[in-house]
This record gives C-alpha cells, sequence and structure tokens, in this order.
C-alpha cells in the first residue's frame, strides 16, 4: 500500500503569539515549532496502516527549511521517506496554492490513500484536505475519528452536531484525521538515528510545475481584542453568597441569563 | 461579471438549520452595501416548501436541487450540486456556514471553484467593493483579516455569532438540476447522540470543567447546571486526555473555537490553548479554588472557591430566577 501523509510544522499550543507591529505577520522569534498536532493522528494511522497491509509511508511538507525537523519526526516514528516542498513563493501560501504543490508532489509516485490533519492549529484554515481530494479527483473524508480498510472499500466515522456519520468510500481517497482517531506514538532512539539516513526529495513550486498561486491572502493581522478587566465576585465569604452574586450580575449587569 | 452574494442554506432532516438564517441575514446586509441580490443555494430531498424560510431573512432568490442522492448529506454530492449552479450563476460572494458540515462542504467547494476562502469568521464587511472577512486565527491568539482574490470570495461564518434579521422579500424559486453522477461516498449510518444534547459550537452558553473537576462523576453537577441555563456542557483538554469527557466537548486550541455569549469555566485554570478557544465569548465566568489560576484574567466575573460548592448553590440562585 502506497501511502501519503501531509505534514506542517506550527507553533507549540502553549506558544504567545504575538503580531509584529505591521500587521505583516507573527513575530517568529522564539516560538517552538512542532508537527501540527492533527497530523500527527495522520501520521499515526498511515503507520498503522503500513503495519497492517505493508507498503510504504511519505511525508510530505511545505515549508522554509525549519520543516526539515518536522519531516525527520515522521521518519523518526517510522514512515520511510520524505518530500520537502520549500520555496519562497509558497511561504505565504493559501489554502489552495499549497494544495496545488501537494497535489503536484503527491502526483509523482503512485498513491492508495493520503492522510492531512483535519486543519492546522495555526492559521485554523481546515481546507487543505479537501481541496487535494478535489485537485486529484477523488473522495475525501474529512474529521475521521474511526478508519477500516478492506481491500478498495473504506469505512470511516466523522462527528457532526450531535450525532456520527458512518460513511463509505473507496480507494484512493483522502483522510483528514480528528483526536480520537488513535494515539500517536512517540518515536524511539533508535528511529531518531534510523531517521537521519532516511531519503528526503527537495522540490520547489517550478521543478513540481505548479504556479504557487494564492487565491486569498491575510491582508493585515491584529492582536485579539482586549477584554476589559473583571471582576471577582467577593459579596460575602461563603459559597452561597457567592453564587447569589454571581447569579444577580449575570441577570442584571450581563442580562446573559 | 461576477455579481450577487449567495449562502448555501444548511438543512437536516428536512428542517433548515440556524446557520442558514444568520448567513442570509448577513448577505442580505452585504448586497445592500454592494447593491445586489441575495442568492440561496438548499439541497436536499423534498425540501422545496423550505425555501419561503429563508425569504423572511432577505433572500431573493433561492436555488433548489430536489434529489433523493442529495439526502443525507455527502460531500461528493454536494458539492457537485453547489458548485454547479454557482459556475452557472457567477456570484461575487459564497458564504458557508463553519458548521461540521458547512466545514466540509465549503473546503471541497473551494477546490471544485478553484478559489480562496476566509474560515470560520467572525465578522464580514465591504472594503472598496470587496469582502472583507474578519477571522480568528492561532485559534484566536490573533485575527486575520482576509481578502479573497478568486472568484467568488469565499467565506465561512462562525455559527451563533451573527445576527438574525427578518426582511422579509419574495424569495423567488429556481429548480437545478444537480448534474450527479456515480456517488463516490455513502453514508451507511447515522448515530444520534442522546436528543436534546447540544453541540459546544452551536451552543449560546457552555459550561465547561477542567482538571477540578476530579473525574467523570464530578461533571454531574455541570450537567445540571447546564441543563437549567439550556447550555452545552464543555471540557478543557485535560479532562478529555484523562477520558472523563468526549472529544467532540473539547474546548480549546485542539479541540473546538467557540464564541458562546457565556462561557462558565469551572475548575479550569486557563492553559493558553484553552483560553485561546473560548477568549471570544462575549462573558466568562471563572469559578476556581486557585485565585492565582490565569483563567481570572480573562474572566468578566470571576469566584475563587470550591466549585463543589458554588456551583450547586449557583444551579439553585439560577433555578429560583428563572421559576
Amino acid at each position: 500500500m502506497n501511502i501519503v501523509a501531509c505534514v506542517k510544522q506550527v507553533p507549540d499550543t502553549e506558544a504567545q503569539i504575538k503580531v509584529k507591529a505591521d500587521g505583516s505577520g507573527i513575530e517568529e522569534g522564539g516560538i517552538k515549532w512542532v508537527m501540527n498536532p492533527y497530523d500527527e493522528y495522520g501520521v499515526e494511522e498511515a503507520l498503522r496502516l503500513k503495519e497492517k497491509f505493508g507498503g510504504e509511508v511519505t511525508v510530505v511538507c511545505v515549508g522554509p527549511a525549519r520543516t526539515m525537523e518536522t519531516i525527520r519526526t515522521a521518519l523518526a516514528m517510522g514512515a520511510d521517506k520524505g518530500i520537502q516542498i520549500d520555496d519562497p513563493a509558497l511561504y505565504n501560501a493559501d489554502a489552495y496554492a499549497t494544495a496545488t504543490a501537494l497535489a503536484a508532489a503527491v502526483k509523482s509516485a503512485p498513491y492508495d490513500i493520503i492522510f492531512c490533519g483535519q486543519r492546522a492549529i495555526d492559521d485554523d484554515s481546515g481546507q487543505v484536505g479537501s481541496i487535494l481530494a478535489e485537485l486529484l479527483g477523488i473522495p475525501g473524508v474529512t474529521f475521521a475519528t474511526k478508519l477500516e480498510i478492506d481491500g478498495q472499500k473504506v469505512k470511516a466515522v466523522r462527528p457532526i452536531e450531535g450525532a456520527q456519520l458512518v460513511i463509505e468510500t473507496s480507494l484512493p481517497c483522502v483522510i483528514t484525521a480528528t483526536k480520537g482517531l488513535n494515539e500517536p506514538r512517540y518515536a524511539s532512539l533508535p528511529g531518531i538515528m534510523k531517521a537521519k539516513k532516511k531519503p528526503v526529495d527537495m522540490k520547489t513550486a517550478a521543478a513540481l510545475g505548479v504556479a504557487a498561486e494564492s487565491k486569498s491572502k491575510v491582508a493585515k493581522f491584529t492582536p485579539p481584542p482586549a477584554r476589559p478587566p473583571g471582576k471577582i465576585i467577593c459579596a460575602d465569604d461563603t459559597p452561597e453568597g457567592k453564587a447569589a452574586e454571581l447569579a444577580k450580575l449575570l441577570r442584571e449587569e450581563a442580562k446573559v441569563i | 461579471m461576477a455579481k450577487g452574494v449567495w449562502i448555501v442554506a444548511e438543512q437536516r432532516d428536512g428542517a433548515l438549520r440556524k446557520v442558514s438564517f444568520e448567513l442570509a441575514s448577513t448577505a442580505r446586509k452585504l448586497a445592500d452595501q454592494l447593491g445586489e441580490e441575495v442568492g440561496a443555494v438548499l439541497c436536499g430531498s423534498g425540501i422545496e416548501a423550505l425555501a419561503a424560510a429563508l425569504g423572511k431573512y432577505g433572500v431573493d432568490k433561492v436555488f433548489v436541487a430536489d434529489s433523493p442522492a442529495l439526502e443525507p448529506y455527502t460531500t461528493d454530492a454536494h458539492a457537485t450540486a453547489v458548485a454547479k449552479v454557482v459556475k452557472e450563476n457567477d456570484p461575487s460572494i459564497l458564504l458557508v456556514g463553519a458548521s461540521a458540515q458547512g466545514k466540509d462542504l465549503s473546503a471541497a467547494l473551494v477546490g471544485k471553484l478553484a478559489t480562496g476562502m476566509a474560515t470560520d469568521c467572525t465578522d464580514v464587511k465591504i472594503a472598496d467593493g470587496k469582502l472583507l472577512a474578519i477571522r480568528p486565527m492561532y485559534a484566536g491568539k490573533c485575527f486575520g483579516e482576509v481578502v479573497v482574490t478568486g472568484t467568488p470570495q469565499m467565506a465561512s461564518l462562525r455559527p451563533n455569532v451573527f445576527t438574525i434579521v427578518e426582511n422579509a422579500k419574495a424569495a423567488a424559486i429556481v429548480k437545478f438540476d444537480a448534474g450527479l453522477g456515480e456517488p463516490k461516498t455513502k453514508v451507511l449510518e447515522v448515530q444520534k447522540e442522546a436528543a436534546g444534547k447540544i453541540d459546544v459550537a452551536e451552543a449560546n452558553v457552555i459550561v465547561s470543567g477542567g482538571r477540578g473537576v476530579k473525574g467523570p462523576e464530578g461533571f454531574g453537577i455541570l450537567e445540571e447546571l447546564a441543563a437549567v441555563l439550556g447550555a452545552a456542557v464543555g471540557a478543557s483538554r485535560a479532562a478529555v486526555d484523562a477520558g472523563w469527557r468526549a472529544q467532540i466537548d473539547q474546548v480549546g486550541q485542539t479541540g473546538k473555537v467557540v464564541s458562546p455569549n457565556l462561557y462558565i469555566a469551572c475548575g479550569i485554570s486557563g492553559a493558553i490553548q484553552h483560553l485561546a478557544g473560548m477568549s471570544s465569548s462575549k462573558y466568562i465566568v471563572a469559578v476556581n479554588k486557585d485565585a492565582e489560576a490565569p483563567i481570572f484574567a480573562r474572566a468578566d466575573y470571576g469566584v475563587v472557591d470550591d466549585l463543589f460548592k458554588v456551583v450547586p448553590a449557583f444551579t439553585g440562585e439560577v433555578k429560583k430566577l428563572l421559576a
């Protein structure tokens, strides 16, 4: 089975995000970069399929030189090879341009199933997996929390508001992974050693023959609106007194209950 | 030239979902500024009667694809149908709800229409005749002002944030053929959760619990409060990772990013990734024993005390007020 896992490098969830003074982006200094948590579920599922059916896992990543670390993390977890698409033309690419580059890289070799995270936790755009499926002309299932493969048949569970859908489709397809799909493994020490020798193919947008044309852009980044300082309720010192004061304030001041 | 502000109306089990009215009201506002019409696409089976209800919120024309193949929703069938009618009519703006279904549909549409989209927006306006979409990024740690250079200019709108405004129009109905081929995906089963459960992404009020709730049984008093308030019960990553609550209830950067009117955080200390996911709530209440907990810096009302005493007492007070 030829399995592809698309990964993105993002700031760690505990990172404070500071907007540049001119609003052109975020300050990258001091940020700890990690594999997008939702992509970890995709890599893990890819490895489990390989363990079950045999085959090869290729990780593909769009981003600058620092993203090699994320590719090596996936290789250390057990992926076999990597493709790094590093091109300044793609550094601020939107979902469409990113998916176009990924599609071109994926198409260069046979594939049966492609994993993406359901969204990256930096731009929160949640589009790349679905666009990739459309560009490749194959079905896509998003937000998978469970996956079963039997021959060419694919069965996935995805939650919607108030229900779980059991969806059937067929290979080849794109699956976007979310929390619940599996528990991603940590890279082992031998895995980390082996990863250093695994092949990573370097590509540019031009080499892939893609235009890297974004269809949207963030014209300006702004900090979140400041919240006015709150009050600590201490009507009297009993929990009951505080609860009564809170109810009164929510009713009369905030008017939300 | 592309013209018209369009929405994709969302229906489930033959009823329009609330986000459809939020989309219609918002589209009306944008269309009035541009001097254009509001169009809505409605797909499903036996749903033509729903079209009139969209007129109430300012839709001029409803494009209806009515076919058994469009029920229940699949990405494949709905994206094919919507992309077809959009290509035929060339609207300038296309708004979709950032619900579970809308997120799935809209991303596939971006691929089919080869355009761009601002996801999960909390505000949209017209600037220089173009759409300007405001959206939280990094789960709300910063915001982006997005312009879409592709056509149509797409944006998905966060449910429960945009105001519903009545503005009755006649809503002409235009039927179209969805142009579906052999289905690529099908829904084998819909496993419904207990009736009456409100999803955190759509709730007006959320009562959320973290590590301080101490275990799954501790959520009982939060459930009781939520029942009185008509609220959804959310959870922090700590509570979900401990196995106390389901993943779909997780609020934060690796869960759902929410903007309810009222967010009541119980026993949640306020890790950065959690704060990011709920800071755009209108009012935040924090109940925590630790006066130094970071959650208090974001809370409009803070109660420093034992949640196991405060929450039941608060539930009693709310019952009295609502009686």
